[in-house]
């Protein structure tokens, strides 16, 4: 069928430890400080992006304590109402933008190519190069913090506060701009998860048998392929209007501030779907291996969370019912907001069927889905609430939508999200956590989440409105106020138990076996940790839970070279194996392009030139990145042209032999 | 799964396919999709503004001059000619095609980045007009963006055909970079409508 290959394309008839021993040669990142800024490895990015994501929620949390010092009684003046603004803003979109989303889609770059029994990542180097991108924006927004240029503007940045004539200072800008770090970044991964999820499966994982957690994720990369785009229009309009006076927000040139809304919150509520179907996605996970069983409505599930992205799409306006919109819109929105619960409501009934007819063990990652079952509904109900537009009209802009969305997203995403930390730290890291500190963590967690939060709803129904500094001791507000603040205190104090417990644990933790919860999806089929090839010889599937149901001599893949970083590209529909593609190596280049990326949008900031020499770095770095090696120079052997194809789409592929 | 006797050998496959098949499409694909969203959104806040404004365009601005952008919208479609055959050429692993089509095509987007300066001279109002002047130059200038980064990249992809190191991978490159200019190329008609042609007809 093809040229006989020259020597060097031979595949090395290697097994067992030699084969590992070769594959771990090959797939090596890079040792040593320079090659540190390198890597290229899924799980290495992976690790660097959950820790990072983990350690700006700790820092988003400080400022929440700052914020519940200051609430805790009337009158407070710990800090004042310029400082505050920074504090609030700086919070919400550290939580939002450098935790939720980015800790998310860290999961999906460390457990998608392990799930789907890929060796890596599609197109790892972009995947680095997202991760630096999104490290330099946390770092210019804390720094700006640090020097008093934190953004004030609330975490939607509504226009036309954010104008020029009304934030004369570059507050907004670093807002503006930290979301195209973010959003570049966040695009960036989105490619290389569908890319991965559809093109890298193992042989037999058709779309039908595909992890639900997959399936979230490559639902969430397509939302974000369709969302940010547009916070990205909206923040590079709000920045041309500050700094080269178009007039895009400023309705005295017949431009229009509530169109920053509309483009805001077409973003923004995707966004909220963004954050919670990936946590979906681990809570059907935890709850199948927990209760021993395939997942009940496996089909109704997926269909649930591509309902949901496209009900999530048709749903802003609810965000803007304050804004007098017209009737009809407002009605159109509330039931597409009303409607939105019958996905959600489906997987719920799943997951409790499953557990109802499964055999159940209460370890600490279901304690914690326990956990997000309560505090989800809670969210979900003061949900269908406020979609409704006269109850919306009283309670806007008041601590009852802080304690909805917080509701919401700590229900609906961190709960889930400690779960996972527990269920894959042993995966991750090679070491059991222990159960009685987790259990503690969750406790702590659990009732600090509550006293912090449900007297919030009760401030909001009195009207206590968000945002506001301090209060004076005649509003009554200050019980309830001392009440969520020292909630605060056993919050964090779950979250240190967690800390410690993760750090005992990496020191001293029991060595985790590869698959310490007898868990069925392909992650669980390798070492813990798994090595930088992932499988020796990937895995071939035949139902949804393979390592439940794989038939005992079930084939492995061979054949794959084992000198260069070879991968097996599938088909879409069936993962049918097609071809075989040679990755490409470590290196700096992403590195370069990231760091010249961030020249380019701080320098942007400045001036308008600053986009057009800040392009030159960029392009030279870029081009040191696309840049073949040349023969020889790393090990990869260039295939010399002679008289060789390749397919074409509707070719047939090359031959697979099974035996 | 540590079974030896049942394996699955894939050594007879092929080092890289063409189209849809290869990463390098869905990576492209990808990128399609953002930039589509980009320009749809950009387009719905044209309109959008229009909506809200009594006269369009407002304050008895002229439409934008008809010549340049429609000649351009000429050189954009006629420059698919070239991409396509050196699309077809490097499917067919025809190295000496595929540097001769890159390089007109590369003609081609030098012409059509020359033509657009003058389109930004004939659009008879300013950014700093008012929202219609920053939304006509906002959908001008992405545009734009997407056909100077399309022409450096096809120039990069060009200088390595020539210098090497080549080898196949690279053609599935060249291949997928077509798909590219055919976005950039068919991006521009909606662009072009709306730009010259909603303020005269609607």
């Amino acid at each position: 069928m093809r040229d006989p290959k020259p020597d060097h394309e031979l595949p090395p008839a290697l097994d067992g430890p030699d084969l590992d021993a070769m594959l771990a040669r090959t797939w090596a990142d890079p040792r040593g400080f320079g090659g540190w800024f390198a890597h290229v490895d899924h799980k290495s990015i992976g690790r660097r992006y959950i820790t990072t994501a983990f350690i700006f929620f700790l820092l988003g949390g400080l400022l929440a304590a700052v914020m519940r010092l200051q609430l805790a009684r009337p009158d407070n003046h710990i800090v004042g109402p310029d400082l505050y603004n920074e504090i609030f803003t700086t919070h919400g979109t550290t939580m939002m933008f450098l935790f939720a989303v980015p800790m998310m889609q860290a999961l999906g770059i460390y457990l998608v190519p392990l799930m789907v029994g890929a060796r890596a990542i599609a197109f790892p180097r972009l995947v680095a190069f997202s991760y630096w991108l999104y490290l330099a924006g946390g770092i210019f927004l804390f720094v700006s913090f640090l020097l008093n240029a934190g953004p004030d503007t609330g975490w939607f940045a509504y226009a036309p506060l954010t104008e020029l004539a009304y934030t004369p200072t570059k507050r907004a800008d670093v807002w503006a701009q930290l979301i195209t770090f973010t959003e570049v970044s966040g695009l960036a991964v989105a490619v290389s998860i569908i890319t991965t999820a559809f093109k890298m499966r193992a042989p037999g994982m058709s779309l039908n048998r595909v992890p639900i957690f997959v399936w979230a994720q490559v639902v969430i990369s397509f939302m974000v392929i369709f969302a940010m785009p547009t916070i990205a229009l909206a923040s590079t309009a709000l920045i041309l209007d500050r700094l080269v006076n178009t007039h895009f927000f400023d309705p005295t040139r017949s431009g229009d501030a509530l169109l920053w809304q509309h483009l805001f919150w077409f973003f923004g509520h995707p966004e909220v779907y963004i954050i919670f179907i990936p946590a979906t996605g681990l809570v059907a996970t935890i709850v199948t291996t927990f209760s021993r069983r395939p997942m009940f409505g496996y089909l109704p599930i997926v269909l649930s969370l591509v309902s949901t992205a496209f009900l999530g799409f048709g749903l802003w306006v609810h965000h803007m019912f304050a804004t007098g919109l017209p009737e009809l819109g407002e009605s159109f929105f509330t039931a597409a907001s009303i409607m939105i619960a019958i996905p959600t409501g489906t997987q719920i009934f799943c997951w409790i069927a499953t557990l109802w007819s499964g055999r159940v063990t209460i370890a600490t990652p279901l304690q914690w889905v326990l956990g997000f079952f309560v505090i989800f509904i809670i969210g979900g109900m003061t949900g269908v609430m406020v979609a409704s537009v006269p109850l919306d009209s009283q309670l806007h802009d008041t601590f009852f939508i802080v304690a909805h969305l917080h509701y919401v997203l700590i229900g609906g995403a961190v709960f889930p999200l400690f779960g996972a930390f527990y269920y894959y730290f042993p995966k991750i890291t090679g070491r059991m956590l222990d159960p009685r500190l987790g259990s503690l963590s969750f406790w702590l967690f659990f009732t600090g989440f509550n006293l912090t939060f449900f007297p919030m709803h009760v401030l909001g129904l009195w009207g206590m409105p968000r945002r506001i500094y301090t209060y004076s001791a005649a509003t009554g507000w200050g019980t309830l106020n001392l009440v969520a603040s020292l909630g605060a205190v056993l919050l964090a104090a779950g979250v240190i138990t967690f800390i410690v417990d993760a750090i005992v644990g990496l020191r001293a933790g029991a060595p985790a076996t590869d698959n310490p919860w007898n868990a069925g999806t392909l992650e669980w089929a390798t070492s813990s940790p798994p090595p930088a090839f992932n499988f020796a010889h990937p895995p071939t599937v035949r139902g949804r839970d393979p390592l439940w149901d794989n038939h005992p001599d079930q084939p492995v893949v061979v054949g794959l070279r084992s000198d260069v970083r070879d991968v097996l590209v599938t088909h879409v529909l069936d993962a049918e194996p097609d071809h075989r593609l040679e990755f490409p190596e470590p290196s700096p280049w992403p590195f370069w392009t990231a760091i010249a990326t961030t020249g380019l949008f701080i320098w942007s900031i400045f001036t308008p030139w600053g986009v057009v020499y800040g392009a030159i770095p960029v392009f030279i770095a870029m081009v040191g990145w696309f840049w073949p090696k040349r023969p020889g120079e790393t090990g990869t052997q260039a295939w010399p042209i002679r008289h060789r194809t390749l397919p074409k789409p509707h070719e047939a592929p090359g031959a697979v032999a099974a035996r | 799964m540590k079974g030896k006797s049942a394996t699955l050998d894939v050594s007879g496959l092929p080092p890289g396919a063409f189209g849809y098949r290869s990463l390098m499409w869905w990576g492209t694909m990808g990128m399609i999709l953002i930039e589509s969203t980009v320009f749809g959104l950009s387009i719905a806040a044209y309109f959008y503004f229009r909506s809200r404004s009594l006269t369009w365009p407002p304050s008895n601005v002229v439409p934008p001059a008809l010549r340049w952008g429609t000649l351009n919208t000429f050189v954009l479609l006629a420059s698919a000619i070239p991409n396509e055959l050196a699309k077809r050429a490097a499917e067919r692993i025809d190295l000496r095609a595929t540097r001769l089509w890159l390089v007109v095509c590369l003609a081609f987007g030098v012409a059509f980045n020359v033509v657009r300066g003058m389109e930004f001279t004939a659009l008879n109002t300013m950014w700093t007009t008012d929202a219609y002047g920053s939304i006509v130059w906002l959908l001008l200038g992405l545009h734009t963006t997407h056909i100077i980064t399309d022409v450096l990249d096809t120039a990069v992809l060009t200088v390595l055909m020539f210098v090497g190191p080549v080898e196949e991978l690279r053609f599935v490159d060249v291949s997928e970079n077509s798909l590219y200019w055919y976005f950039v190329v068919f991006a521009w008609l909606p662009v072009y409508g709306v730009i010259y042609w909603a303020p005269r007809l609607m």
